[in-house]
């Protein structure tokens, strides 16, 4: 099992009101997200457990491109991986982001 | 995105435990308790070498079914089987707790039990086993408040162990085409007793023996419906309205509707059988019809009002 | 302990059980200050299959129309629930529902319940005998589990021996009397020195529960150490929502 922490800094806020959203299962070739809005405007945090070890190198890639992505200023998310593809990971990233863009 | 489906049109086998509670109850009524974001997750998993959920893979909380105040717990089938580990389990206590002790003042108008489980999480089993016991108890005496508590029994673990013995300790079952009901699961009787005895992988034969047209031809379910999360919701709004009380009346009617299933099919060997002995149409097509066929068959005593 | 020794020791004054079909047995036993209790049981290391469950349902639910309030001692040596084609055919989830709920209207209605394990007890027959008592007395040679090591190893894909191993540190798992006594299944566990009877009369004249306090006792015996917190914390957001 891993566990590690991605931090970015971005140019701004992630929009909406929303305090937190959940999107995903922890279940084989999925992955839960909790994303919470706790984070100062310029920051952003992508903490990740995963039972699948060795792709770090791989993590590292698929979150930095999500925050250059999105700038998703202020929020927090938090990972629960069932091992998923990279571009489930993406997915389900995206549409967390886009869950606290929603109104609350 | 244009033309999403509604909440409530979605496919109960294919949503999360929260797209069902979402298209179950009345829109934005949902309030959870002890969300993912308080981390209530299994301590005991990561000896395991397993990551957890940051719900512990159940979703338990208040809200609206028509207006009508209910509370609810739905358990995340795809997340480790959908069984019960301590807090898990735990979750699910505290809200029927909740409910009994709500009775007498504003309590909930009803308990709605959306069960997606595998039954005990073996990494935790004997506080998975103690919270089945504990849940029952805690069942028993929501009833026996009043209060009715309906199993809605459809996604991709179905209700097996403890939460098969749960969802028959509920006052009403509400059963789609996916739903399993049983207490063994067919592979640990191949392994137990043999191949002939059960092929697991016959999935005809599964669903045959444990599967929803069964119980609900056999007076083990109330009521079956077609696969949306609006045919359950619509179900349930039925259903509260005529639940049995729990008391001795009740269970002398089901201990008397018990005997009679054995003695009736007790030496039955597959379903058909059943059904032959019940004069249904072409006992060996039952299996095989759409929902539509299937709901058109009328079977005389399945209706009851003994659980 | 065979039945006989059990049956002996507990009902030192008299007891007039008889054995019935599927490993049940049901009549009536002695216990000073309380007169002549009920006694039902499955025994003989009997799985719990439909038929069986049925006739332990049907003494439960007679004792209870007869109103007199008599405690009921569920005696049980059994394995697990029948792991049989038939009995899942025949909907076995109602059956152990059935007995479960028998056995909680008796409580409910005045009865105390005890179970007695002195054999073995697994997974879905120890919920529906053996947990769905006010109390549960393990004595010496009881069995209760709700699964063997090397199918949790199987399943799990632990190897047996990281699980024994794991199982010295945490009782959340393992079969056996201890681990299930410190998560608060077991009430109280009776040793051969132990003189039954007088255990059996002290226990009965306990005022009755009017709650499960098992999670409670789980806590205070740090076996269970969330379990109750976590239901507390749930009852509590309901009643602050309300």
């Amino acid at each position: 099992m891993e566990q590690f922490q991605v931090r970015g800094t971005t140019e701004r806020r992630a929009g909406g009101n929303r305090d937190r959203a959940v999107i995903g299962v922890n279940a084989s070739g999925n992955l839960e997200v909790l994303v919470e809005r706790v984070l100062p405007d310029s920051e952003c945090l992508v903490d990740v457990a995963t039972a699948v070890t060795g792709f770090g190198r791989i993590w590292e890639a698929v979150i930095q491109e999500f925050l250059e992505r999105t700038s998703p200023g202020g929020l927090k998310f938090s990972i629960n991986d069932g091992g998923a593809r990279p571009d489930t990971v993406t997915l389900r990233l995206l549409q967390s982001v886009r869950l606290m863009e929603d109104e609350a | 995105m244009s033309n999403p489906v509604q909440p409530n049109e979605a496919d109960w086998y294919e949503a999360s435990a929260r797209e069902r509670i979402d298209g179950l109850l009345d829109p934005k009524s949902f309030v959870e308790f002890l969300g993912p974001e308080q981390r209530a997750v299994s301590p005991h998993l990561a000896q395991f070498d397993l990551t957890g959920a940051f719900d512990d893979g159940i979703v338990v909380g208040r809200g609206r079914l028509d207006g009508q105040e209910v509370f609810v717990a739905a358990q995340e089938g795809r997340f480790l089987g959908g069984a019960f580990g301590e807090v898990h389990g735990a979750k699910l206590v505290g809200i029927l707790r909740a409910a009994r002790d709500g009775a007498n003042n504003d309590g909930p108008r009803a308990v709605l039990l959306l069960l997606d489980t595998g039954g005990v999480r073996l990494q935790e089993a004997n506080a998975g086993e103690l919270a089945i016991s504990e849940i029952v108890d805690a069942v028993v005496k929501v009833r026996s408040a009043g209060i009715p508590i309906l199993a809605l029994v459809g996604g991709r673990a179905g209700a097996f162990g403890g939460g098969g013995i749960i969802t028959a300790c509920c006052s009403r079952i509400v059963v789609s085409e996916h739903a399993r009901v049983s207490v063994s699961g067919p592979e640990v009787i191949e392994i137990n007793k043999g191949v002939e005895e059960f092929d697991s992988r016959d999935r005809a034969l599964v669903w045959r023996v444990c599967g929803a047209r069964t119980r609900y031809l056999t007076g083990g379910a109330d009521r079956y419906v077609k696969g949306s999360i609006r045919d359950f919701r619509e179900a349930a709004l039925a259903l509260i309205r005529n639940a049995p009380s729990f008391d001795l009346v009740t269970l002398v009617a089901e201990q008397q509707r018990l005997m009679e299933r054995l003695q009736r099919f007790g030496d039955c060997r597959d379903a058909p059988d059943i059904w032959r002995k019940m004069g249904l149409p072409e006992p060996e097509r039952i299996a095989e019809l759409d929902d539509d066929a299937f709901l058109a068959i009328r079977t005389k005593g399945a209706d009851h009002d003994a659980r | 302990m065979t039945l006989d020794e059990v049956l002996a020791a507990l009902f030192p004054a008299g007891h007039e059980v008889v054995r019935g079909p599927s490993g049940t047995l049901h009549g009536t036993g002695t216990v000073e200050g309380q007169g002549k209790i009920t006694v039902v049981g499955i025994v003989g290391g009997t799985p719990l299959g439909v038929d069986g469950a049925i006739l332990l349902s049907g003494h439960v639910l007679s004792v209870v129309k007869a109103d007199q309030h008599e405690p009921i001692v569920v005696l049980i040596d059994t394995a697990s629930q029948n792991m049989a084609r038939r009995d899942e055919l025949m909907g076995l989830n109602e059956y152990l529902a059935h007995l479960a709920k028998s056995l909680a209207l008796a409580a409910a209605n005045g009865h105390r319940t005890v179970s007695v394990l002195y054999g073995h007890a697994a997974a879905g027959a120890l919920i529906a005998t053996a947990l769905s008592a006010q109390s549960l007395v393990a004595l010496p040679g009881a069995e209760p589990s709700v699964m063997d090591l090397p199918s949790i190893s199987r399943v799990t894909k632990l190897p047996l021996d990281q699980l024994k191993e794991l199982s010295k540190s945490t009782p959340i798992f393992a079969p056996g009397i201890e681990p299930l006594f410190a998560t608060g299944a077991v009430t109280e566990f009776w040793g051969r020195d132990q003189p039954f009877a007088n255990r059996l009369a002290a226990l009965l004249r306990e005022p009755p529960l009017t709650s499960d306090q098992r999670d409670r006792t789980g806590l205070t015996r740090r076996g269970r150490l969330l379990a109750r917190k976590i239901a507390d914390q749930v009852a509590e957001e309901a009643r602050a929502h309300a």
